[in-house]
Order: structure tokens, then C-alpha cells, then sequence
């Protein structure tokens, strides 16, 4: 369990995340959603320590994030962020052969050799395995850093808006994938989302924030409704069900 | 398996090298021209070995192969510096003259200047390191100014011993300075060698760094400090000579192909050993000693540079 108490980022004056408190369900998919510049990526960043919260503490199973060793958390939480440039030039094998390095130290073991190959395999890489990352499409890409996460073989999984510039057919495989990580390896996955009907279709849970706040906190029915969306988006939207989705029609609210 | 045949080729021709240096024409003087043989040699050695080292490293930490680390301005300090004890001294002071005592100086004054510019980095912010770059960039150009105007205004004949110390040489290196770079050197990489594979993580960037455990900041900052420091041993032993680290570390990438910083450090020292030795070797044998081993390096460097900015163009 992931509990976030009271976090707040500052820049300058301006509070770009306030006074923010939640707390992340073990096995379940957790999206945050909300309007540009709300908050969730700063949010996400400080959970996973790429940001120094301003106030507040970020407790994982009970232990204060701070006090752990870098290589401890690594093994326990993994994010990935939305642009992965790198200047170096990896195959896909490579990359994911770095999500061993908390355990291993970039010397692999053949128990290591065996988890990447099995992070290939269930990202459907392993065909691709030794093509340069640079030689790859977009959703490859994507595919290849989060295979590189499955190698960590981390409880959380943190992802930045895993499906940026992804189409609807790699953002679909995408998110089937997550929903199989939690469901079958029982990991817990926390998602940044801008479109909310991914969200409203494979989320077990829904964080709402608007403008560093968090206004709706809750399983993922009651916030996909009009009157809960009206509060996040100032938007006026019809929600259809259409069998078991319960899609937003907001294109033209 | 293939990389490692190559370092294994590169190191013979090395030791080829420096065979050639060391015994080539000795006529059995083996009292008087081996021994100061071989401190050349050391020092030949220890410079490729700190300039290779800490630009690569430098380059991983930058995200940026064409950058030297004389960007922080360490080589203009050290010509001010000596363009001012000459100025306000006079080329006979003994701060001039003796080489342990103005090897001393310069090297604490460097290093101190790097860890001041540093403070800027300890200070928490995202673009820290852009931004320490800048500031050095700042700094070294005015420096460099200083020293210009002192250079404009000092007497012709002290001139001649200021233009002395603008070039790296290898002709009049002190046996004891050697040894005592030999020392800080040695104990610098015993301390740095442990992090080479964290060396590997950074240059997938500080996101993906940090996600995968290493302890980002702290670790450039160590980083930083062991460059600082190699780059004021080889400067305060031989000269300014940053810009040979620019050859060799690109060398070392186009040759070994992979992101692998034990071989890319590794082929950048012996491929900056070869260069040093072998060239050290033409400028006394070939040209007899009428040029100097840095201005064929700044010459064959500055060429290379137009290629590397060329290609970069043509492949984006």
C-alpha cells in the first residue's frame, strides 16, 4: 500500500501540487486523471522520488519512502516517464537487461538472463529482441520500457502516461497488458490518463485532481458519472454504457 | 568477445609504442636517456589516462559527445594563473621556478575553483547541470579575457614563458610531479572504479536512473569531483590539452559501438596512450622537435571536429 500524506510542490509561489493525501490500493489499477497542468505527473514524480516533495511524506507498506536505500526502493517501485530520450544506442534486450541492475549490478545471472527473457516474451518481443530501440515504432518503444519495468520485477508499477502518441490499437494492447500485470502477477499499477475512457474501462480506482487538488477520490463507477466529471472538467458529460464499458461521449460537451 | 580483441590489439600497439619510445636510438644509454625515457613515458600515461577518463565520463554525464570538460573553464584558470604570477612576480620567482611549489598551486587553485563552481549543482534544481555549464562557460571566457590583457600588457621576454605554459609539452616534465600525480591518480580510480557500471545507468538519463536505483545526484557529483580533479593533475603537469580528450573519446565510441563504459573508458586511455606516445614519438624523431606534440593534436583534433559536426548534421 502506497499512502501519500499531505505531499505539496511549490514552484516559486505557485502550489503545482497542495496539500495532496491518498492512498494506493495493493493490486488494483489506479489511474489519476484530471485537466492539463493539475498535477498528476508532479504527483507521480514525487511518489517515485525523481522530485523532492516540498512537504509531506510518501509511505510505502508503512516505511518512510526517504529512509529507504535507493536500490531497496528499486526493487519495490518502478516508474516510467513519458519521454525516454537516451543518446545511447540499445536493442531492445539491452534495455530490458537494465531492469535487472538493482539486483544484479549490470552483472547478470542466468536467473536474470531468464526474467528478460520472460518480460520479452510477454511483451511480444522477443522476435524484435535484438533491433536497435532507435529502428522501432512508437508503441515498440513503449512496449520495450515496459518490458524493462516487468524485468524489475517491482510490487508498483508507476507509468507517466504510458499511451502518449500511441494509436487506439497499441494504446488498447497497452492497457490490456497492465490489466494482465495486476490481475495475473498480482502487481499494483498507478497510471497517469488523459483520456478518461481508458481510464473508465480498465481502472479498478480513480484519483481526480484539478489545479494541485485532489476532488474525487474513489472506485472508478462513482467517478464516472456526469455529475462527479462536470466537477473535474467543467464539462457537461453524457456517459453511455455500451456492455460492460461505461463510455463518456465528450467530444461534443 | 569481439570488443575485447580489440582492446587486446590496442593494448599491444600501445606497449608497441611505447617500446618504440623508450628504446628506439638509446645506444645503450641506459644511465643517462632510459630513466628520463621513462618519465616521459609515466607522464605521457598518466595524462592520456586522466583526459580520457574524465571525458568520458564527463560526456555520460552531460548527454553530450561533443563536450570537453574544458568547458568548465579549469585550463583558462590555469593560464590566468600563470599569466599572473608571471605578470605581478616576474618569470624568476619561485613560485615560477620551482615546479613542485607552481604544480601545487595550480592544482589546489583548480580544484577549489571547481568545487566553488559545483556549489551551484549541490543546489537542489532540475536543469543544474545546464546551468553549471553555463556558469562555466561564463567564467572561463572571462578568464580567458584576463589573461589576454595581461598577456597584452607583460614584457616580450616573460611573454616567452607565458606562451611556454599556453601549449601542453612533454619536453620538461619534473620526475617528482610525475610520481606524486602517479599517487593521486592511483588513488582517485581505486575509489571511481566501483561506480563505472552505474556509468552505464546514467546515460539512459536521470528518470530512467533513478528508476532503476541509482543514487543519481550524489553519484554525478562524486563523478564531477573525480574529473575536476583529473583534469587539474593533467593540466597542472603538462599543460592545457582538454581538447585531445574530444579525439579519443569519439575514437573510442565510432570504434567499440556500445554502451558499455568499462570498454569505452578502457579504449579511450589506450587509444590517448597510442596517440600521446606514438606522437610524441614523430614530433622528436620526425620533426626533430620543431613543432610540439599539442599543436599536432589541436590540429588533427580541430579536423576531426569539422567531420564529427558534419555527420551529426548529415544524420539529423
Amino acid at each position: 500500500m502506497i499512502q501519500v500524506k499531505s505531499l505539496s510542490k511549490f514552484y516559486g509561489k505557485k502550489a503545482v501540487v497542495e496539500d495532496v493525501s491518498v492512498t494506493i490500493q495493493p493490486r488494483k489499477i489506479t489511474s489519476f486523471i484530471g485537466p492539463n497542468g493539475a498535477g498528476k505527473s508532479t504527483l507521480l514524480s514525487m511518489v517515485s522520488r525523481l522530485l523532492d516533495a516540498d512537504t509531506g511524506e510518501v509511505l510505502i507498506d508503512n516505511t518512510n519512502v526517504k529512509k529507504m536505500k535507493s536500490n531497496d526502493f528499486a526493487k519495490r517501485v518502478s516508474i516510467l516517464k513519458q519521454s525516454n530520450y537516451m543518446n545511447v544506442r540499445l536493442t531492445i534486450r539491452e534495455l530490458v537487461s537494465f531492469g535487472r541492475f538493482p539486483y544484479s549490478k549490470g552483472r547478470l545471472t542466468e536467473e536474470d538472463e531468464r526474467i528478460v527473457d520472460q518480460s520479452l516474451e510477454y511483451m511480444h518481443l522477443s522476435d524484435l529482441q535484438h533491433r536497435y530501440l532507435d529502428e522501432l515504432s512508437g508503441g515498440q518503444r513503449q512496449r520495450a520500457f515496459i518490458a524493462m519495468v516487468i524485468a524489475q520485477d517491482t510490487e508498483y508499477i508507476l507509468l507517466d502516461e504510458p499511451l502518449n502518441n500511441l494509436d487506439m490499437k497499441h494504446s488498447v494492447q497497452i492497457m490490456k497488458i497492465l490489466r494482465r500485470l495486476v490481475d495475473d502477477l498480482g502487481k499494483t499499477v498507478v497510471i497517469v490518463l488523459h483520456d478518461i475512457n481508458f481510464a473508465s474501462v480498465y481502472s479498478d480506482w480513480i484519483i481526480a485532481l484539478k489545479d494541485g487538488r485532489v476532488v474525487k477520490d474513489g472506485p472508478t463507477e462513482e467517478i464516472i458519472q456526469s455529475s462527479a466529471l462536470k466537477e473535474i472538467y467543467d464539462m457537461d458529460i453524457p456517459i453511455q454504457d455500451m456492455g460492460n464499458c461505461r463510455i463518456c461521449v465528450y467530444f461534443n460537451s | 568477445m569481439r570488443n575485447l580483441l580489440k582492446i587486446i590489439i590496442l593494448v599491444l600497439i600501445a606497449a608497441g609504442c611505447c617500446a618504440l619510445y623508450l628504446f628506439h636510438d638509446l645506444k645503450g644509454s641506459f644511465d643517462y636517456a632510459l630513466p628520463r625515457r621513462v618519465v616521459k613515458v609515466v607522464a605521457m600515461v598518466i595524462t592520456g589516462f586522466t583526459i580520457a577518463y574524465a571525458t568520458v565520463v564527463f560526456q555520460t554525464i552531460t548527454h553530450n559527445r561533443i563536450l570537453t570538460p574544458s568547458i568548465m573553464g579549469l585550463d583558462a584558470l590555469y593560464l590566468l594563473l600563470q599569466t599572473i604570477i608571471i605578470f605581478f612576480l616576474g618569470s624568476d620567482h619561485i613560485i615560477v621556478t620551482n615546479k613542485q611549489l607552481n604544480f601545487l598551486i595550480s592544482l589546489v587553485a583548480m580544484i577549489v575553483f571547481a568545487l566553488l563552481l559545483y556549489r551551484f549543482l549541490f543546489k537542489k534544481g532540475r536543469q543544474q547541470i545546464y546551468f553549471l555549464l553555463l556558469v562555466g562557460i561564463i567564467v572561463g571566457t572571462f578568464f580567458s579575457s584576463i589573461s589576454t590583457f595581461f598577456q597584452v600588457l607583460i614584457d616580450p621576454n616573460e611573454f616567452q614563458i607565458v606562451q611556454d605554459r599556453m601549449f601542453a609539452s612533454f619536453n620538461n616534465i619534473n620526475p617528482d610531479l610525475v610520481w606524486l600525480s602517479l599517487v593521486i591518480v592511483g588513488g582517485a580510480i581505486i575509489y571511481a572504479w566501483r561506480y563505472i557500471t552505474y556509468l552505464d545507468v546514467l546515460s539512459l538519463g536521470r528518470e530512467v536512473a533513478i528508476n532503476l536505483g541509482v543514487p543519481y545526484d550524489s553519484i554525478v557529483r562524486q563523478m564531477l569531483i573525480i574529473v575536476a580533479i583529473f583534469i587539474s593533475i593533467s593540466t597542472a603537469l603538462v599543460g592545457p590539452i582538454t581538447f585531445f580528450g574530444l579525439i579519443v573519446a569519439n575514437l573510442s565510441y565510432q570504434f567499440f559501438k556500445t554502451y558499455k563504459h568499462k570498454t569505452l573508458i578502457t579504449g579511450a586511455i589506450v587509444l590517448s596512450i597510442i596517440a600521446l606516445v606514438g606522437g610524441q614519438w614523430v614530433v622528436e624523431r620526425i620533426f626533430t622537435f620543431s613543432t610540439t606534440l599539442s599543436v599536432i593534436i589541436n590540429f588533427v583534433g580541430g579536423v576531426y571536429f569539422i567531420y564529427l559536426l558534419l555527420k551529426e548534421r548529415k544524420a539529423a
